[in-house]
């Protein structure tokens, strides 16, 4: 089973849910940039949540189907076409042999989640699938997808088999953004903030609206806007990096570690974004402006459990919708602030 | 234990700092903390990241939540004294200097008024301690290096440093765990990989450990390398 690229699209790599284990050795995690909806994607068709995909960038690619395969798209809403033919994302897709499936420009968001049933089956590299581009390691040869790349795609659960076969429906659910104009990111301060004056923290920091600059990618994203200045100029000692961790250089402009940062670093690092908040920030296209909120460390971590059981939920959902239903069953979940609809078609 | 912070690094993780300086004092007490939390294996936690003055620690907050934690550590760190260190370990990186492995050997010891020889015994006499590694994976941070044979960085990087390459910068001597541009002055170049992914333990060095380099001939290099 196989799936040919005709064209790799902006940027495609093969992800998971990353390299861990080997940060002390200063290899990068890598993994999607998205979790929540790489996991949407992979349930829909049937797979575990760590199975690898692919994660497209504004301009996505198209893809040959070599056999016939169970394919679904979440995250970013690219224009989608199946043979010229316009289809739905956040819906598990049964596709033949021979069709050409196109991800065009993004309505929505930055990065979309290709998945099919079975994974991506490119040889794992220290227990993972992601492309680390740094190193050339992992997904396809270490690198972005191009035209005339051939992917193989491993064995589809029998949910998936059920689906493909016509016995089920395959499940669907959209995503309605709740964003207004500027979007809120919540972060924990520190571990460095006593690099910064409590004025600077509450007043600059808390108050200012920053713009994701064009010059943001999987390793960070760098920010626009009123400088937060340093009290305290003495150069720190290089430390651990975490996935949003908002480091400070001598310039003032925030810099968001993302999924490829490196795993140490010397710039004072003012705050954290929290964990539930870093989907939202890794779909923000370059312009988005964006404001920080402070919370304490126990209220991220109390927000974290909550995505965690809201993401685990609708997982639940897809996963019960389809296998056996004769009718169209409707849920309307509200997670993270986000309100979406799930529904399962009549076959 | 005085001067310790326990900082948070966002819903999961917080580093553990010991100091704000690069000595080999505060770097044992990071040694320290990883050794007594690798065999304490306390749930949740689930990955380490040493580095010079810290340590950082993933955890999973849906098993360990932080308050548990920094009451975890606080008791922890009260006894963090009377924890002995792994036995030191010095791991052996042979070197071929000068030549085509160490373009910059030469322009080094003209520098310093020293023959390449006399670089060589000076950059090949100490044991260094790995602070940490990190930059690129398998990259080692080492202190120790002989400040006679400190000299700054090349005017204009090149483009691309082979792998194994053994440079230095400023008081600060280093090795290229993967091929990058650079502006290290390059002296030798070892045989071995200090990173190689397919490799069951893919990287080589360890924080805590020291090294020392071994002068090799151009033949043994050739050699080591089949």
């Amino acid at each position: 089973m196989s799936i040919k690229i005709l064209n790799g699209g902006l940027m495609t790599t093969v992800q998971d849910m990353g390299r861990f284990g080997y940060q002390a050795s200063g290899m990068q995690v890598s993994g999607v940039m998205d979790v929540y909806s790489a996991s949407i994607a992979n349930t829909l068709v049937g797979n575990d949540v760590r199975a690898a995909v692919l994660e497209t960038t504004f301009l996505g690619p198209e893809l040959e189907i070599m056999d016939s395969c169970l394919i679904a798209v979440a995250g970013g809403l690219p224009e989608l076409m199946v043979d010229g033919q316009k289809v739905e994302c956040y819906k598990a897709l049964r596709l033949n042999k021979g069709q050409k499936l196109r991800c065009g420009g993004m309505s929505q968001g930055i990065r979309s989640y290709i998945a099919v049933a079975g994974g991506f089956s490119v040889p794992e590299i220290l227990e993972s699938r992601s492309t680390n581009l740094k190193l050339g390691i992992g997904g396809l040869e270490g690198r972005q997808l191009a035209a005339g790349d051939i992917l193989a795609i491993g064995e589809p659960s029998d949910f998936a088999k059920a689906i493909l076969a016509g016995k089920a429906m395959p499940g669907s659910c959209r995503p309605v953004t709740g964003q207004g104009d500027v979007t809120e990111l919540r972060v924990v301060l520190g571990p460095q903030d006593n690099y910064f004056s409590s004025t600077t923290i509450n007043e600059v920091f808390a108050q200012g609206i920053y713009t994701v600059s064009n010059n943001s990618d999987r390793m960070g994203y760098r920010l626009e806007g009123e400088p937060v200045k340093w009290e305290n100029d003495k150069d720190m000692i290089t430390d651990g990096i975490v996935f949003g961790s908002v480091q400070i250089p001598p310039n003032g402009q925030p810099i968001i570690m993302m999924a490829d940062h490196q795993t140490t670093g010397g710039y004072p690092k003012i705050a954290t974004v929290i964990s539930a908040d870093l989907p939202v920030l890794a779909q923000c296209t370059p312009g988005t402006r964006v404001h920080f909120s402070i919370v304490t460390v126990q209220e991220a971590q109390r927000i974290y459990r909550e995505f965690v059981s809201g993401l685990n939920n609708r997982l639940e959902n897809i996963k019960r919708s389809p296998v056996g239903k004769n009718k169209v069953v409707n849920y309307e979940l509200k997670v993270n602030g986000q309100l979406f609809q799930v529904s399962v078609e009549e076959m | 234990m005085t001067d310790v912070k326990i900082l948070i690094n966002g819903d999961k993780a917080v580093s553990v700092e010991f100091g704000q300086e690069i000595s080999l004092h505060i770097n044992h007490k990071v040694t320290a903390l990883k050794t007594v939390l690798e065999s304490e294996k306390i749930t949740g936690i689930e990955e380490l990241i040493p580095t010079y003055c810290s340590l950082l620690i993933i955890y999973d907050p849906l098993i360990l939540d932080y308050d548990t934690l920094k009451d975890k550590l606080n008791l922890l760190l009260d006894k963090l004294d009377s924890v002995s260190l792994p036995e030191k370990r010095v791991i052996e990186i042979p070197v071929a200097y000068g030549g085509e492995y160490g373009p910059d050997l030469s322009e080094v010891a003209a520098l310093h008024n020293m023959t390449p020889e006399e670089v060589i015994r000076l950059h090949a006499a100490p044991e260094y301690p790995i602070y940490m590694l990190g930059f690129v994976a398998g990259f080692p941070y080492l202190g120790g290096m002989n400040k006679a044979i400190a000299t700054p960085r090349k005017k204009t990087p090149r483009l691309r440093i082979v792998s194994g390459s053994v440079g230095i910068a400023g008081e600060q001597t280093g090795i290229y765990s993967v091929e990058s541009p650079g502006g290290w002055q390059i002296i030798g170049r070892t045989p071995l990989k200090l990173y190689d992914a397919t490799r069951e333990k893919p990287v080589l060095l360890e924080a805590g450990q020291y090294i020392r380099f071994k002068p090799i001939s151009d033949d043994e290099f050739k050699a080591m390398m089949e």
